[in-house]
Formats: structure tokens, sequence, C-alpha cells
């Protein structure tokens, strides 16, 4: 394999263990910042697939702006999860 | 937010907000255009919300909803320029003037001053998402009231 190519592996397994903390973490902040890190990761995985527009797009919408309406939302209701 | 959010989102957001701009206005030449770099900018405001606080934001009467309208209407109005051949022709590019410079054949670099009404379109495209977005996240901000935590 190219050192590209495991470069793309090694970010997908990022992404899938970014998602998994954002489920797992019982404290919805550090959900939200793993979420944004994941969606992060994926801006990368498209611009190094060659698709630097939707990589803005992605890096625009789903790691800024969704990020900051749950921390807006987590600011109006509660930090920790309830069992 | 604490001092540091603060201090850090004072710097940020210019650099935000040009960056934006920069997307928007080499749209057609480049990656991005008129949604990527409204999302961008929007970002900003985002940034603001989360630092200062919705009401603060509030009180700098950023004209989010007349951005949008106008957005909207420069849109159609650049689309119902080349009605004298069909809807959405360029009837700007290559003529001269404002984004009309003749484009040479063959690789080239790109010219900035280019593409007729696409740029324009690309600013009221830019314009609309910063508008839309950014009165979307001020309204949920202020929804239930302001408790800064």
């Amino acid at each position: 394999m190219t050192l590209l190519a495991v470069l793309q592996v090694v970010i997908l397994i990022l992404i899938v263990a970014g998602s998994v903390l954002a489920v797992w973490l019982k404290d919805l902040l550090a959900s939200v910042i793993a979420l944004g890190a994941s969606s992060l990761l994926l801006a990368l995985q498209f611009y190094l697939l060659q698709a630097p527009d939707v990589a803005i797009a992605e890096a625009g919408v789903g790691a800024a702006l969704t990020t900051a309406i749950f921390v807006l939302a987590i600011r109006k209701t509660q930090r920790k999860e309830e069992e | 937010m604490s001092v540091v959010v603060k201090t850090i989102a004072r710097i940020l957001v210019p650099v935000i907000l040009v960056f934006g701009g920069y997307v928007i206005l080499h749209g057609h030449l480049t990656p991005g255009g008129g949604f990527q770099g409204g999302a961008v900018a929007a970002s900003a405001v985002a940034l603001l919300l989360v630092a200062f606080g919705a009401p603060a934001v509030k009180r700098l009467k950023a004209p989010f909803s007349v951005l949008e309208d106008l957005g909207g209407i420069a849109f159609v109005v650049l689309a119902f320029l080349g009605l004298g051949f069909t809807f959405f022709a360029n009837s700007l590019a290559g003529m001269g003037g404002l984004f009309g410079a003749p484009v040479p054949t063959g690789p080239n670099a790109g010219i900035l001053n280019s593409g007729g009404t696409v740029p324009l379109m690309n600013w009221a495209v830019g314009f609309k998402v910063l508008g839309g977005l950014g009165a979307v996240m001020v309204l949920f901000g202020l929804f239930g009231g302001d408790d800064d935590r």
C-alpha cells in the first residue's frame, strides 16, 4: 500500500473512533467536541479523495456550524447526560 | 465564556470573515463558491454567539434578514439580465468592465476579473447564506433567554 492509502485508512479509523466516543461519553460538551473532530477528519478525507469543494462545505457546516449550535443548545439545557 | 475565548474570538472573527470573502470572490476559479464562503463567514457569527452570547450579538444590529433578501433579489435580477438571449444567459462575460475580461484559450492560471455574472451570483448566494444562517443562529441563541455559563 502506498503512503496515501495508509493515511486514508488511519483517518477512517479515527473518524469511527471519534463517532463512537461521541456516543459513549456522558459529558455532552466533550461529546460535541468529539463529533466536531470526527467531522473535521471527514473533511480531510474528502480533500485527500480530491473533492476540495465538498471538503470546504463539510468543514464549514459540519465542523463549525453544527458544533456551535450544539454548544448553544447545551448551554440552554444541561451538560451531563441523565441515566 | 471565559476571557481566553473572548480574546481569541476578537482576533479570529475578522480573519474568518476575510477568508469567507476570499472563498466567495475566487468561487469561479478555485474550489468553493457562494455557499461555502457564506457558511465559512457564518461560522464567524457562530463564534461570536458562543463567545459573547446572543444578546450581545443582537446589540450589534447586523442586518441578517436584509442581507438574505438582498442576496435573493440580486440573484434573480442577475438571472433576468440575460433575458435578451435566455434566462440565466451570461450577458456580462467578455464585455469588458466588471468581471468582463476576455479569457485566453488553453491552460492558464485563471483571471480573477472574468466570469461575467457568475462571480456576482456567487456574492449574492454568499450573502444569502450568511444572512440565513446568521439569522437562524441568532434566533436560536435568543430562544428562552440567555443563561451564560
